[in-house]
């Protein structure tokens, strides 16, 4: 099983709060753009809803 | 089967909520809140939601699946408390059995009493506060801010975003000086004041004046100043109210240890969010109330934990808490983000940038750095993070 991850990037404001749970997952470029892999293994499931409850607009979905 | 109340259907009741149930907590869980909606987002309040409408349903938090089982009492206040006896009684003349008490009441802004009409004066914590600024918010309208603090400014930058007349009147030197301090403050001032705000720095308001409703607002200065809505945003107040009588430490919200237990003998009870006066140890041994969106989340985990070991007569870990406060604004664009504690600094350096422009601010006291805050910089201040979470030593 994996992760299923979608953030809302017309609610993203790019505040990289996620990327301090789940480095591996959500990153912010060297333009300050959030980037994150859209799919991760089921073990990451617990940092990647963290990362979701952690996101100031509420913007990451987690399946 | 064990129950825990929870007061407030904020943030942090949710939060906490979801901690019992993710450290094993079976029994039934009641939350009361006074507002009717369930816990939405607050931040927006000041921000994109005012500019663009008040959609609750649109800022409600996400609910876990292992919380669905939770009883909403919503639309109706807890008014007192029994710790001794384990009951809460609401306005409705409910009242509430508990084993595990949850205090999430937040805090409610402060209000200055100011003579004249009253009409016209307006805060800005919740959705039905953000609905009835949002409608007198219109293009000329002279909006008049009450302090100069992030929600004053945020609201500032919305307001003239929607193309009111918005001037700033506030005691302190420069905005936002206390967490910033009075460069970066500055730096700050100057981007409102070229989106047209105005600023009335060093004065207070003395009086109102107008017929049922505020059209003119008088200073300390005696300066007069149009005013067809006044936001007030001076600062906070606890609501502790309804906790009276319980002989707790109420003297700035509540007080908790690391646990965030509070000292009672009466019923196990914890606190979490704005009303939690708590010690973090990552900025020595002064318990302290942290505003900041990101403590409800950390402070509901580690109460939730508590309480669920202590409903299951085991002992809760009361080891260091370390969670690292965070904030952010939005003001015309430019992203305001801090972590740490830059409130408690004594020396500011400014290490990368112009207060004027994008920068990179550091603050320090005799233990070393405690803050940082960064301006239209966020992707550079991880390092900075870790630095101040290595204090957890
Ligand atoms: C307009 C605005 C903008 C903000 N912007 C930012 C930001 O940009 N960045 C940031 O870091 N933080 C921001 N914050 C702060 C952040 O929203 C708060 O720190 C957070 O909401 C606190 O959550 P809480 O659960 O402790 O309290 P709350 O969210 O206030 O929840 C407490 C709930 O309890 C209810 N209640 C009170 N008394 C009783 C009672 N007796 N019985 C029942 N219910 C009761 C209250 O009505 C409320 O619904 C902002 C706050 C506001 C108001
Ligand atoms: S925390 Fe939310 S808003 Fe911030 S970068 Fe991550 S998804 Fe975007």
């Amino acid at each position: 099983m994996t992760v299923k991850v979608f953030v809302d990037m017309d609610k993203c404001q790019h505040y990289g709060q996620c990327c301090f749970e789940a480095s591996d997952v959500f990153e912010l470029d060297e333009d300050g753009k959030l980037q994150y892999v859209a799919e991760a293994d089921e073990s990451r499931r617990d940092d990647i809803e963290s990362a979701a409850d952690v996101c100031p607009m509420q913007a990451i979905s987690v399946e | 089967m064990s129950s825990v109340v929870i007061v407030g259907a904020g943030l942090g009741g949710l939060r906490a909520a979801e901690a019992l149930r993710a450290n094993g907590f079976t029994g039934t869980i009641t939350v009361v809140g006074d507002e009717v909606h369930l816990p939405y987002n607050r931040p927006p309040l000041s921000k994109e939601a005012l500019a663009g409408g008040v959609d609750v349903p649109g800022l409600e938090f996400r609910r876990k699946a292992s919380i669905e089982d939770v009883d909403w009492r919503l639309g109706s206040a807890a008014v007192s408390s029994d710790l001794a006896e384990r009951t809460v009684t609401l306005a409705d003349g409910t009242t509430l059995a508990f084993d595990g008490l949850v205090v999430a009441s937040g805090i409610r802004p402060r209000r200055l009493p100011i003579p004249g009409p009253q009409e016209g004066r307006h805060v800005l914590r919740t959705a039905a506060d953000a609905h009835a600024v949002r409608d007198r918010l219109r293009p000329g309208t002279h909006v008049l801010i009450m302090g100069a603090g992030f929600i004053g400014c945020e609201t500032a930058a919305t307001a003239r975003a929607l193309g009111a007349e918005v001037a700033i009147v506030a005691i302190d030197e420069q905005p936002m000086v206390r967490p910033l301090g009075a460069e970066l403050g500055a730096g700050m001032r100057r981007r409102h004041e070229e989106h047209g705000v105005r600023f009335h720095l060093g004065h207070s308001i003395d009086s109102f004046v107008g017929d049922d409703h505020v059209q003119v607002a008088v200073l300390s200065d005696g300066t007069e100043l149009p005013a067809d809505v006044v936001i007030e945003a001076v600062g906070s107040v606890a609501n502790v109210e309804w906790l009276a009588g319980n002989d707790l430490d109420l003297s700035d919200g509540l007080l908790t240890d690391s646990a965030m237990q509070v000292a009672t003998s009466s019923a196990p009870v914890v606190a979490v969010g704005d009303i939690a006066r708590h010690p973090n140890a990552l900025f020595g041994s002064v318990a302290r109330r942290i505003e900041h969106w990101n403590m409800p989340t950390e402070t509901g985990r580690r109460a939730g934990a508590t309480l669920a070991a202590l409903l299951a007569g085991d002992e809760p870990d009361r080891g260091p808490f370390c969670a690292m406060p965070s904030f952010w604004s939005d003001q015309y664009h430019h992203k305001l983000q801090s972590f740490g504690m830059p409130g408690i600094a004594d020396r500011i350096e400014l290490v990368e940038g112009s207060v004027d422009g994008p920068c990179i601010v550091e603050y320090h006291d005799a233990s070393g750095l405690v803050g940082v805050v960064g301006v239209d910089r966020t992707q550079e201040l991880a390092p900075y993070r870790k630095q101040l979470a290595a204090r957890a030593g």
